[in-house]
C-alpha cells in the first residue's frame, strides 16, 4: 500500500518542481544577466523583482493565441507541445536521491537520447507549420544543428557508460562514489556541456532563433502560450541539462552532511547559473562556424575520448 | 502485456495506413513516425528495450528528422498536394490492394494453425547481452555494415565536394 503512494509522491514532487523551476529560470536568468551585465534586470514587482515570474504568466495567458491563416493548422498546434512533452519526460530517470526516481529503467540513458532527438520535431515543425521564409530558415538551421549535435553528446557519454558499466543512472551514480566522472572523463564532460548547450538552442548556439537575422527564427508566427511553450521548454531543457551533468559527472545526489535531493538541487542550480553565465558572457557564432565546430572538431575529440577510455578500461581490467 | 501489444499493434497499423493515404508529405512523415513509436513499444513489450531505444534514437529520431528536413526545404506547398491527389486515384489501388490483402490471409492463415501466441518469451534482454551477440558470433555483419556506411560517407563527401569546385571555378572564370 505504501509503494504506490510513494511513487505517486515522488512523481508529483518532481513534475511541480521542474515546472517552478523553469517559471522561476525567468526571473533567476534576467536578474543574474543585469548583475553580470552590470544593470538592473526585473526589479520593481515584489521583492527583487521575484513576482516578475507571475506578472509574466498573467501576460502570456491572456495574449490573444493567434494561429495565422495560412499556417499548417493541426501541426502547428502540435509543436510546440513536443518540446515539452519530450523534456518532461526526460526527468523521469534522473535519481533525485537513493531510490527517489520515477522510472528506474535499464536503459536510462539511451531513454533520454530518444527524447532529446525527438524535440529536434518541435522546432522543425514548427518553423515549417508557420509557413513564413524567416521561420522556415529558423526550423533548417535548428534541424541541422541539433542533428549534428546530437551525435557527439551521444559519443561524448559513452566514456562514462564504460566506467560504470550500465546505461543506469542509479548504477552511474553508484559507481562515482570513489571519484567523481569529471575527472577521469573531463574531455567527456566539456563534449556533453557544449551539445547541451546547443540541444537547448542557447547562445552561443542560439542562431534558429538569431533575432537579428530571422526574426525570432521558428517561433517568429507564435504568440500567446504557444510560445510560453517554446519558452518553458528551453528552461526546462537547461534544467534537464544541469540535472544530468551533476548526475553524470559530479556524483549527483552524493554529497556530505546535507540530505542527498538538497545536494542534486544545490547541484544542479551551480550548471544552471553557469549556463547563464555563458550567456551572459559569449556572442553568437557564425552558422558554418557552428557546423565546422561540430562536425570537424567535437566529433573526433569524443570518438578519441572513447579509444582511450576504452584503452585505458582493458587495461585496468 | 497482451493488451499493450494489441493496442500498439493496431496504432501501428492505423499510421501506417495513413501514411500511404496522406496527401501531404509532411504528415505522411509524421504518421511514419508515430508508427516507429507503436514499433518502438512492440519491442518493449517483446523484452527487447535496447532495440526499442535504438528504434526511436536512430529511425524516428534522426532518419526521420532528415527525410523532414528534405521535405521542408523542397517547400512544397498546396500545389504538390493537389498534384498527389490527382496521381492517387482509386484504380491505382487496386492492384497493390490485392496482393497484400493475399499476404495478410497467409499471416492470418500461419498465426491460426501454427499455435504459438504472438509474445512467447517476454524475457528482458540487457543491453550487455546485445553486445556481446554483435561483436562475438556477429562481428563480421557489424564490420560489414561499418564498411557500408563508410562507403555512403565517402560517395557523399565526393558529391558535395565536386560541387563546391565547380562552384568556385566558374566564380573563376567570370573573374
Amino acid at each position: 500500500m505504501g509503494e504506490p503512494i510513494r511513487s505517486i509522491i515522488v512523481l508529483a514532487a518532481i513534475f511541480v518542481g521542474v515546472l517552478a523551476t523553469a517559471a522561476g529560470l525567468i526571473w533567476l536568468e534576467r536578474r543574474l544577466l543585469g548583475l553580470w551585465q552590470d544593470r538592473y534586470g526585473p526589479n520593481r514587482a515584489g521583492p527583487f523583482g521575484s513576482l516578475q515570474v507571475v506578472a509574466d504568466m498573467i501576460k502570456i495567458f491572456t495574449k490573444e493565441d493567434w494561429i495565422p491563416p495560412f499556417a499548417d493548422k493541426p501541426v502547428f498546434i502540435i509543436a510546440p507541445s513536443i518540446i515539452v512533452v519530450t523534456t518532461i519526460l526526460s526527468f523521469a530517470i534522473i535519481p533525485f536521491g537513493p531510490g527517489i526516481q520515477i522510472a528506474n529503467l535499464n536503459i536510462g540513458l539511451l531513454f533520454f537520447l530518444a527524447m532529446s532527438s525527438l524535440s529536434v520535431y518541435s522546432v522543425a515543425l514548427a518553423g515549417w507549420a508557420s509557413d513564413n521564409k524567416y521561420s522556415l530558415l529558423g526550423g533548417l538551421r535548428a534541424a541541422a544543428q541539433m542533428l549534428g549535435y546530437e551525435v557527439f553528446m551521444g559519443l561524448s557519454l559513452t566514456g562514462v557508460i564504460i566506467l560504470a558499466g550500465s546505461f543506469n543512472l542509479s548504477d552511474i551514480v553508484n559507481a562515482q562514489r570513489k571519484m567523481w566522472f569529471f575527472i577521469p572523463q573531463f574531455p567527456g564532460f566539456l563534449i556533453f556541456l557544449i551539445a547541451g548547450l546547443a540541444e537547448t538552442r542557447r547562445i552561443p548556439f542560439d542562431l534558429p532563433e538569431a533575432e537579428n537575422e530571422l526574426v525570432a527564427g521558428y517561433h517568429t508566427e507564435y504568440s500567446g502560450m504557444k510560445f510560453g511553450m517554446f519558452f518553458v521548454g528551453e528552461y526546462m531543457g537547461v534544467t534537464l541539462i544541469s540535472a544530468l551533468i551533476a548526475t553524470l559527472f559530479f556524483g549527483g545526489w552524493m554529497g556530505p552532511l546535507l540530505p542527498p535531493p538538497l545536494w542534486m538541487i544545490i547541484k544542479t542550480f551551480v550548471f544552471i547559473c553557469f549556463f547563464i553565465l555563458i550567456r551572459a558572457t559569449l556572442p553568437r557564432l557564425r552558422y558554418d562556424q557552428l557546423i565546422s565546430f561540430g562536425w570537424k572538431l567535437m566529433l573526433p575529440l569524443a570518438l578519441l575520448n572513447i579509444v582511450v577510455t576504452g584503452a585505458v578500461a582493458i587495461a585496468i581490467n | 502485456m497482451n493488451g499493450v501489444f494489441y493496442l500498439s499493434a493496431i496504432i501501428g497499423i492505423l499510421a501506417t495506413l495513413m501514411v500511404v493515404t496522406r496527401l501531404n508529405a509532411v504528415h505522411a512523415l509524421l504518421y511514419l513516425i508515430v508508427s516507429f513509436f507503436s514499433v518502438a513499444v512492440i519491442f518493449f513489450v517483446l523484452g527487447a528495450p535496447f532495440v526499442a531505444a535504438l528504434e526511436i534514437i536512430i529511425y524516428a529520431g534522426a532518419i526521420m528528422v532528415l527525410f523532414v528536413f528534405v521535405i521542408m526545404m523542397l517547400n512544397l506547398g498546396s500545389k504538390s498536394t493537389k498534384q498527389e491527389g490527382v496521381l492517387l486515384q482509386p484504380r491505382s489501388w487496386l492492384g497493390p490492394s490485392v496482393l497484400s490483402g493475399i499476404l495478410i490471409l497467409e499471416i492470418i492463415y500461419l498465426m491460426a494453425y501454427s499455435g504459438s501466441s504472438p509474445i512467447s518469451s517476454p524475457a528482458e534482454i540487457a543491453p550487455k547481452q546485445i553486445g556481446m551477440a554483435l561483436f562475438g558470433p556477429y562481428a563480421i555483419g557489424v564490420e560489414l555494415a561499418s564498411m557500408l556506411l563508410l562507403a555512403g560517407l565517402v560517395g557523399a563527401y565526393h558529391i558535395g565536394s565536386r560541387r563546391l569546385l565547380d562552384s568556385s571555378s566558374k566564380r573563376g572564370d567570370k573573374e
